[in-house]
């Protein structure tokens, strides 16, 4: 069985579909069999910064209202052999996604794949509800800002509410992802720094992505920025956010920082 | 100017951080699981009291203060001279 990630956040154009698809190919890279759903319907955007735009035939909605079969809505990546997309409805009304249909497409690639990575639309609304609801982990995309923080804080308390796992009485895996970070603004004091974001979430860190222009160059050209320049500052963020995923205990550095002799050896610890 | 802005300008990150922690103090007490916890402890409050003594709905208050460390339930009940005998 698959583990089923919920990639979320409150607030909308804080990097998750970029950190979806990025999340996505790096564990696929890793030969992982990946599946990433696009769970934004109404706006999908998924497919674009996957590069798979022109390859959507049937989606999400298609297969929960029985028009399409599974297998024909997902589209295989043409990079890495392990990596599909189902992608979201852009033109149908957003209510089509029942909780059952939902429930049952989950099921299906829980059950052929190693992980199911749910790329959430932002807000609060039931679109993010059900994009949650089956999640095992969840990982929380924030920027370094108060409107990113404060929206967070909520999707946290739904996460804790919301969810199966919460309803089943277990404990919801959460982790921390901040996006466009800049350590130099953050030095200055003019950045929330990563110690203030975590003891205000007070959730695990997974990785902190720099604020970096690899990220823009990679949506352009349609590829995940793990798989367009692997060796750029956001791309090994990432592929470390994958390693501590998988349950390695690596030390987060923040990217770019200038770090002290000692600093070096005592990185920021990863819960 | 430059050196002058970088003297001059407080940095913003720390309050940035401070109103946030304010903010949601609140928020948290007032999303948590118990949305209407205060409501349903005014009710349940209202009515053991009630049973030994007349009192007015609305000269009863109940108020929460969360601290990071510690919480406070402040309950203030406003009992007329009489009270006492009319239940009684």
């Amino acid at each position: 069985m698959g583990k089923v990630i919920v990639v979320t956040s409150g607030k909308g154009g804080v990097g998750k579909t970029t950190s979806s698809a990025a999340l996505g190919a790096a564990l696929a890279q890793g030969g992982d069999k990946v599946v990433v759903v696009d769970f934004d319907v109404g706006l999908r955007n998924l497919d674009l910064v996957m590069g798979a735009e022109r390859r959507v035939v049937y989606d999400l909605v298609n297969v929960i209202q029985g028009e399409a079969k599974l297998t024909q809505a997902l589209i295989r990546d043409k990079r890495v052999e392990t990596l599909y997309l189902l992608p979201a409805s852009q033109t149908r009304d957003k209510d089509n996604l029942t909780s059952e249909g939902v429930a049952a497409v989950i099921g299906a690639l829980k059950a052929n794949f190693d992980w199911v990575i749910c790329d959430s639309p932002a807000g609060i609304e039931r679109g993010a509800t059900l994009a949650m609801r089956h999640a095992d982990i969840a990982i929380v995309v924030t920027n370094p800002e108060v409107s990113s923080v404060r929206d967070s804080d909520r999707i946290i308390g739904l996460l804790d509410s919301k969810t199966l796992k919460a309803e089943n009485g277990e404990r919801m895996e959460k982790h921390l992802l901040l996006t466009r970070y800049d350590p130099l603004r953050a030095e200055r004091g003019d950045m929330l720094k990563v110690d203030d974001v975590l003891e205000i979430l007070s959730i695990p860190l997974l990785g902190i992505i720099p604020e970096s222009m690899d990220v823009l160059r990679a949506s352009n050209i349609g590829s995940p920025v793990t798989l367009a320049d692997q060796g750029s500052a956001p791309a090994l963020a990432y592929f470390d956010a994958v390693r501590r995923l998988k349950g390695e205990q690596l030390p987060v550095t923040v990217p770019g920082e200038k770090r002290g002799f000692f600093g070096k050896f005592f990185g920021r610890k990863a819960a | 100017m430059n050196l002058l802005r970088l003297f001059s300008r407080p940095r913003s990150a720390p309050a940035a951080r401070e109103r946030l922690q304010v903010l949601l103090a609140h928020e948290r007490a007032a999303t948590g699981g118990d949305a209407d916890l205060l409501g349903k402890l005014r009710d349940e409050i209202l009515r053991a009291i009630s049973k030994h003594m007349q009192i007015d709905d609305n000269k009863v208050s109940v108020r929460m203060e969360r601290g990071p460390q510690v919480s406070t339930l402040a309950v203030d009940i406003e009992v007329p001279f009489d009270a006492g005998k009319k239940a009684a």
